[in-house]
């Protein structure tokens, strides 16, 4: 288990469980949050400047580029070229070209746009960036980005911030089943138990923000997210019996007591 | 001067720099990313770079976000 890493793009990673860093109520609960789950990978977004009032740099002072790779999202993108172009001014500033791709057109359900991210998807790895695609747990669609040569797929347990959980769980499990490149299951976990589902299930790795952002104690919930991912992995490795309709006797049914009244 | 930051039409000196326009709203030239007319400024050329009539700029900065 020691030697289990996440392995991303030929990077390795200890920690299995990515976070993100939006919602939180202040810089100090963010740090408190990323301290606990022993996160290495942590999502940031991009913003025109609010040049109406003063701005407070709050976000990277929580985050240490030294323990923590900062990974762009293109949120807030609804077609291809935004998100592409969100990606290279994340690389113009001097961070890696690794990206989150996320393609939202429709801000009810922020479900992601297939064709847009598979279109902006071949963009970006063209130019060289790290692709970790945020994307609706579609089989094909996951197989369509692997082979255009996004580093991960990242399919939605249930739609951002829902806490919900794991309601896509059939067809994860398929795409799981399918895929050549880590699976990250991103958006909609609620708790830590659905952390662990979707690593009992083979996934490679868990993206969890809204859940961390929600609690009452975020430096409590994301060791908690932490502890789960890390036991459905291991619950993974070791292997799940089968599930059975009738049961089947833990204690031997022969060699009883003959007791005699 | 005329250009366009953000969004909205603002009025510049002739000549203005990069950095000249995030100090006139107290920005940090480490802290912000800038594009003129879809162009990527590299950060190392805000000091050199000059804005020219009509030019459309954009300040973004990284924010938390999942």
């Amino acid at each position: 288990m020691s030697n289990d890493c996440l392995v991303i793009a030929g990077r390795s990673f200890r920690s299995r469980l990515l976070i993100g860093t939006g919602k939180f109520p202040s810089s100090s609960a963010l740090k408190a949050a990323i301290a606990a789950s022993g996160a290495e990978i942590v999502t940031v977004a991009l913003r025109r400047v609010d040049l109406s009032q003063a701005e407070h740099d709050d976000l990277l002072s929580a985050v240490d580029p030294a323990k923590q790779l900062l990974l762009v999202n293109t949120s807030g993108a609804r077609v291809a070229e935004e998100a592409v172009r969100l990606a290279r001014l994340a690389r113009a500033s001097g961070l890696e070209p690794w990206v989150k791709l996320e393609i939202t057109p429709e801000p009810r359900y922020l479900l992601p746009d297939p064709v847009e991210t598979l279109k902006a998807a071949a963009m970006l790895v063209k130019d060289g960036f790290v692709v970790l695609p945020y994307i609706q747990a579609d089989p094909i669609l996951a197989k369509r980005l692997e082979e255009i040569g996004t580093a991960t797929v990242m399919p939605l347990g249930a739609p951002i911030g829902s806490n919900r959980g794991l309601r896509t769980r059939d067809l994860i499990r398929i795409i799981i089943e399918q895929s050549h490149v880590p699976v990250v299951v991103d958006a909609g976990l609620g708790a830590p138990s659905h952390a662990a589902e979707a690593m009992e299930l083979g996934a490679d790795a868990v993206l969890v923000n809204t859940a961390l952002a929600d609690a009452r104690d975020h430096g409590a919930m994301a060791r908690a997210f932490a502890l789960a991912t890390e036991a459905g992995r291991l619950g993974y490795l070791a292997g799940l019996g089968p599930q059975r309709s009738t049961a089947e006797a833990s204690s031997p049914l022969t060699g009883f007591l003959d007791v005699k009244e | 001067m005329n250009v366009i930051i953000n969004g909205d039409a603002r009025e510049v000196e002739t000549g203005v720099t990069v950095v000249g326009v995030l100090a006139l709203f107290g920005l940090a030239p480490g802290i912000v990313l800038v594009q003129i007319n879809d162009e990527i400024v590299n950060r190392t050329r805000y000091a050199e770079t000059v804005l020219a009539e009509g030019d459309r700029v954009e300040l973004v900065r990284f924010i938390a976000g999942g």
